[in-house]
């Protein structure tokens, strides 16, 4: 063997396309997908059996195991749903109801989205403007961090029905007060992150702009707000699906008639868990989306600023 | 960097002590092979005016373990058009001596001037550019962008931003690169982007903390020659912090040699090499005697140690 064929032997060779496809995380993603829904398919029997044998005993049916396990999974309100019977449920009410009617997925999704973006885009603002008053003010980084820390440590339930009540009493109804409890929920990852974005500059680069004679507005133009974009969008991501659990929150404990909130809230008044799942996975389709909306606008503005491809 | 490139500028800029030079650098090379002819330097001529005045200059940092003096009874005249450099072990002082003309420290004892006024209001005039240990670029920032950052600070207009930042790319070698970002570029590179924002400020005062400390030596040869041609082409002050003590001999008109606790000045050696040198010049008796003397102070820092 020449020197030649070696370096042609030992050449890395590009894995071919079956093996590129099983080591993509989609795969790795579908095989723990898969591996739940065999275990929610497991579950369904198990916790559906007691109702199963006391419905049969009852109507005075036998039935052989096959017959069982599928009756299991196709009870009209079943301690545990089968993942079929939720998929048929969102269905259902997303595409053969009109967005408008009461049933509707799209209808009660699209009031929690609406407030949840109101209270994401407040609550964001709001972060970020404490954060640039905690950065550039020394006294209130002593008394307002405590505060904005204490603040997350009260229970969202409690506060939520307070919140509310409060502002129905001096007649702010509907969308604002919930938006209000998403907000309270999502300034506080955007304050942290930000104040860590807006202090990341490294020393040199402060020095530099000290050098230039620069002002502190133009420091933060040019260099804080920059360097603090990336934490930003870290925390835009945490703070949006807050901001959902914050609507969703605020449209429990008024008995509200209207959100994914109060499907989850008249589904458990009815024993409806069919329609508790379909809502339960509305909401996580929702923050997934949500989620991903803010990391491809995070990508889109980072490849903007010239940053490395990954 | 091509001296025809150079005229235009130069005739603007060029201080007395720039005038005096005939040769160009290249044609010197070129005359001199291997043997460099080494010519001594012209007679003393009227000093030129003080660009920096330090006396009795010291600074002590109060640290957890109590204070510790950085810079004691430093004194230091720099004339226009010298280039000085500041070397010595680590600790002795050398960067925060330059910090401090530079308005980033604080001295605690001592009087200094710059341009003639204190060093805080020749920050506030943007008296100096200043060059760090790292390129310092703002990553988000392409090549041209970063050149023009002081500029847009200073609120000079678009146009003149665009003529600056091509010139002073051509000066170090860029032209081509304006829409790179700095990750595109190596750490060469990189350096001489910063030098090149330096200079876009165009200051007549240019301070250099270890600028090349992180690079090789192939890489470190080439950008000092290319800085002694640039400060023959521009007739700048420059202080130059650094470590190497080749390059302190090449580059410098005047070598301070520091030592450490508390950080003293040692002694300052005047080079009488041509200021038209290459880097064959180092292999030549002249400079490695001034190699020698430098050498020696240092030894003698380095014997506070024991």
């Amino acid at each position: 063997m020449t020197a030649g064929t070696e370096i042609f032997a030992y050449a890395p060779k590009r894995p071919n396309i079956l093996v590129r496809f099983l080591n993509s995380s989609f795969v790795a993603i579908l095989v723990v997908a898969a591996a739940i829904v065999a275990i929610w398919y497991v579950g369904a029997v198990a916790l559906n059996a007691t109702a199963q044998n006391f419905a049969d005993e009852r109507a005075g049916v036998t039935r052989d195991w096959p017959d069982f396990v599928k009756a299991t999974w196709s009870q009209d309100k079943p301690r545990l749903p089968a993942p079929h019977q939720v998929a048929e449920e969102v269905y259902n009410t997303t595409f053969l109801v009109p967005p408008t009617a009461k049933r509707s997925l799209v209808y009660h999704g699209w009031i929690t989205l609406s407030s949840t973006l109101v209270g994401f885009v407040i609550g964001t603002l709001l972060g970020i403007g404490l954060a640039i008053l905690i950065v550039h003010v020394p006294s209130l980084d002593r008394s307002l961090m405590p505060w904005i820390v204490s603040s997350q440590t009260i229970p969202i339930l409690a506060i939520a029905p307070m919140v509310i009540v409060v502002l129905a009493a001096v007649g702010v109804v509907g969308l604002l007060p919930k938006a209000v409890i998403s907000t309270y929920l999502s300034f506080f990852p955007v304050t942290v992150g930000m104040v860590k974005g807006l202090r990341s500059p490294e020393p040199m680069h402060l020095d530099l702009m000290r050098t230039y004679n620069a002002s502190r507005w133009q420091t933060f133009w040019k260099l804080r707000w920059p360097s603090a974009l990336p934490f930003l969008f870290v925390s835009m991501k945490v703070a949006v699906a807050a901001a959902l659990v914050g609507a969703i929150v605020g449209e429990m404990p008024t008995g509200a008639v209207a959100g994914l909130g109060a499907r989850l809230l008249t589904g458990s008044y009815y024993g409806q868990t069919i329609q508790i799942w379909a809502a339960l996975f509305a909401a996580a389709l929702m923050a997934a989306v949500l989620v991903g909306i803010v990391g491809l606008v995070g990508r889109l503005v980072f490849r903007h600023m010239g940053a490395r491809p990954a | 960097m091509t001296d025809e490139a150079a005229a235009p500028r130069g005739a603007g800029i060029l201080r007395a002590i720039a005038q005096k030079r005939s040769t160009p650098p290249l044609a010197a090379a070129a005359a001199g092979g291997a043997v460099v002819p080494v010519e001594r330097a012209p007679a003393p001529v009227p000093p030129a005016p003080v660009v920096i005045d330090v006396r009795n200059l010291s600074l002590t940092f109060m640290t957890n373990d109590g204070p510790v003096d950085a810079l004691s009874g430093i004194d230091l005249s720099v004339h226009r058009g010298e280039f000085i450099s500041l070397i010595g072990p680590s600790g002795c002082g050398k960067t925060t001596l330059l910090r401090v003309i530079a308005d980033l420290e604080q001295p605690t004892a001592g009087s200094i001037s710059v341009n003639g006024v204190t060093p805080e209001e020749a920050r506030r005039n943007r008296g100096y550019g200043y060059v760090f240990q790292a390129a310092a670029l703002y990553p988000w920032r392409n090549v041209a962008r970063n050149v023009a950052l002081p500029l847009e600070i200073m609120g000079i207009d678009k146009a003149e931003r665009d003529r600056r930042v091509a010139e002073n790319l051509a000066h170090v070698n860029l032209t081509g690169f304006e829409r790179k970002f700095p990750w595109q570029l190596s750490g060469g590179m990189q350096q001489r982007v910063s030098i090149a924002r330096a200079l876009a400020v165009e200051p007549d005062l240019l301070l250099m903390d270890e600028p090349f400390g992180a690079l090789d030596e192939i890489v470190r040869d080439r950008l000092n020659q290319q800085l002694l041609e640039l400060w023959a082409k521009t007739g700048k002050t420059v202080i130059f912090v650094t470590h190497s003590l080749p390059e302190a001999v090449f580059l410098s008109t005047r070598i301070v040699v520091m030592t450490p606790r508390p950080g003293k000045v040692h002694d300052v050696i005047t080079s009488d090499l041509p200021r038209e040198r290459d880097l064959d010049i180092r292999e030549t008796p002249e400079f490695l005697k001034i190699a020698a003397r430098v050498r020696d102070g240092l030894r003698a820092g380095h014997s506070y140690e024991d």
